[in-house]
């Protein structure tokens, strides 16, 4: 059973605003979609190794040398100075 | 439709060869779009520019200068993927105004092969969700009968492609999203091997499961369209350096010495008949080819559903807080930094992408993290030896795509639990990153298509397309196209 609580508690978490009924709502449905879910416990996985990633590839690594993409990251800023991202102050 | 009931190997062979004109081809795409866009919804944002390509391509052939695999051939992007100066939104208010200033490898190399990108298509939110409702643009129609959901999250590919407003489209698929539209759309959809195609540029849902690949009309088609934009990538370190091979040209619709296995546990009392039905009818063909049927059995199908959800949901939650409104997308603004992040993010992601962030955020936060996250982890890892013991006996596995037919707008949108166990027998070639696709099997008894699932092992690709021609050439299905297009 998934509390109005804990979901304040998790959407704060998550930085989500959520609204009055968002709350009710989250905390009926993640609390059906977890008692659903507990069936997992019906399997025994003691020593298996979690599997996080589904092929062998290994991470390659490449030489650590800055090359310029030419993109402006500036592009899609919502405001901006100069060459920076604006923010409201933070300290 | 002159061009547009054709295939893309028949078009761009027309082009080459001078007898038809890229304009022409792509004039005709135009006006389909035209046509029935208002009431299919698939196209979101168009690409400008798209009748200049084709002309200069018509130049390029006339000039004899060297000319792609797919030229001339009119493609719709998923909203998923970026394109360089054409707004990319995922179909969420949060990314409502951005512009890329640079393309997917995808899109990229779609480009390079010569074909046309006609514009954005429409999905739902994040690409998630199975019946692209949820999307800021609104519900996509399925071509084949009014009111019905065309599949999803690439549900307006699957419509853009049945409706012949081109002939081929690109779609991601996390849990299923290119097979489960593909076979609610009559067409054909094949999700690579993880690490096929580079996930460069392609907005970010769960990295572990999320891959790209084609919906066309044809077996060859999807094929051809795949060889176009698979293989190695640098900007994708999860890319595999396996050769692509020449799909297309190695095809064989020879089922002799096929082994097909069929996973008893897929045939529940929640099949629906008709699906049933139709899946019997595709074993019994490649039965009749020559093909060996085998039963097998995969005793953890019921819990993928749970190892899906929470996997996706939490790495989700993760690749999605990179939406904080300070360096691209929607920003709500507000004095203090924690309230414009939350009031930004509460005001530009829909119920369902909510939904996951917080189903995610739970199951990777402290006190939870073992039982749900490292849980569904480990059972994922059982899960995938499941596979590799049956594909030892087997080359590819037969089965439904999904449980039921095509379903109406509005019908299922209040039940997030059904809605998810309808993504059953979809979501573990994700888990597993094994190659599945949807080649057409039949319709419903209302007429509404139905999807066959072929399942193969890691880079056997072209087993599948093998037997997805097998079917394709054997099914004899007459009706490829919906009425009224």
């Amino acid at each position: 059973m998934i509390s109005k609580e804990t979901v304040e508690k998790i959407a704060d978490l998550a930085r989500l605003r959520l609204a009055a009924e968002e709350v009710t709502e989250f905390s009926k449905t993640l609390s059906a979609i977890l008692e659903h879910f507990d069936e997992l416990n019906e399997i025994g996985t003691k020593n298996i190794e979690p599997l996080t990633t589904p092929t062998a590839i290994l991470s390659r690594t490449r030489e650590d040398v800055a090359v310029s993409s030419g993109i402006d990251v500036l592009s899609n800023a919502p405001e901006k100075s100069g060459a920076l991202f604006k923010v409201p102050p933070v300290v | 439709m002159k061009y547009l009931n054709k295939t893309i190997l028949e078009i761009s062979n027309l082009i080459k060869s001078g007898e038809a004109k890229a304009a022409d081809v792509v004039a005709e795409s135009m006006s389909q779009i035209e046509k029935h866009n208002k009431k299919i919804n698939a196209f979101v944002a168009p690409a400008e520019g798209a009748l200049q390509k084709a002309e200069e391509i018509d130049k390029k052939i006339k000039l004899k200068t060297p000319i792609g695999i797919l030229a001339g051939v009119p493609i719709g992007i998923k909203d998923m993927f970026c394109t360089r100066g054409i707004k990319t939104t995922a179909c969420s208010k949060i990314l409502n105004n951005f512009i890329p200033p640079y393309s997917a490898t995808v899109v990229e190399r779609i480009e390079n092969a010569d074909a046309v990108v006609m514009g954005k298509l429409n999905c739902d939110e994040f690409a998630m969700g199975s019946s692209n409702e949820h999307s800021i643009y609104g519900a996509v129609e399925n071509p084949w009968k009014e009111k019905y959901v065309p599949g999803g999250s690439s549900g307006g590919s699957g419509a853009a492609v049945a409706a012949r407003m081109v002939l081929g489209a690109t779609g991601t698929d996390t849990g299923g999203s290119i097979r489960q539209p593909s076979s609610f759309c009559g067409i054909v959809g094949m999700k690579p091997t993880y690490g096929r195609v580079s996930r460069y540029g392609i907005v970010a849902f769960a990295s572990s499961l999320d891959q790209a690949g084609p919906m066309a009309t044809t077996v060859k088609d999807t094929a051809l369209m795949l060889q176009a934009f698979a293989g190695f990538d640098e900007r994708d370190s999860t890319t595999s350096s396996e050769k692509v091979p020449d799909w297309v040209n190695q095809i064989s619709s020879h089922m002799k010495n096929i082994t097909l296995g069929i996973p008893k546990e897929y045939y529940t009392d929640r099949l629906n008949p008709a699906i049933r039905k139709t899946v019997e009818n595709a074993v019994q063909v490649l039965k009749s080819l020559g093909a060996k049927i085998v039963e097998i059995s995969l005793p953890h199908t019921k819990y993928a559903i749970p190892v899906y959800y929470l996997t996706c949901a939490s790495e989700a939650s993760s690749n999605l807080a990179r939406y904080d409104g300070i360096r691209f997308g929607l920003r709500n603004p507000s004095i203090d930094i924690d309230d414009l992040y939350k009031n930004t993010r509460g005001e530009g992601f829909g119920k369902e992408v909510k939904r996951r962030i917080m189903l995610g955020t739970f199951a990777l936060s402290s006190g939870y993290y073992d039982a749900y996250f490292n849980k569904a982890a480990q059972v994922r890892r059982i899960l995938l030896q499941d596979f590799k013991k049956v594909f030892a006996v087997c080359d590819a596995i037969v089965c439904p795509v999904t449980p039921g037919p095509p379903f109406k707008i509005n019908e299922r949108i209040e039940d997030p639990v059904t809605m998810y166990y309808n993504d059953i027998f979809t979501t573990s070639a994700n888990l597993t990153g094994l190659p599945a696709m949807s080649v057409p099997g039949g319709f419903t008894p209302e007429g509404l298509p139905i999807g066959v699932q072929l399942i193969g092992d890691h880079f056997k690709e072209q087993t599948l397309f093998n037997i997805g021609q097998a079917l394709e050439e054997n099914l004899k299905l007459e009706k490829r196209i919906p009425d009224g297009f």
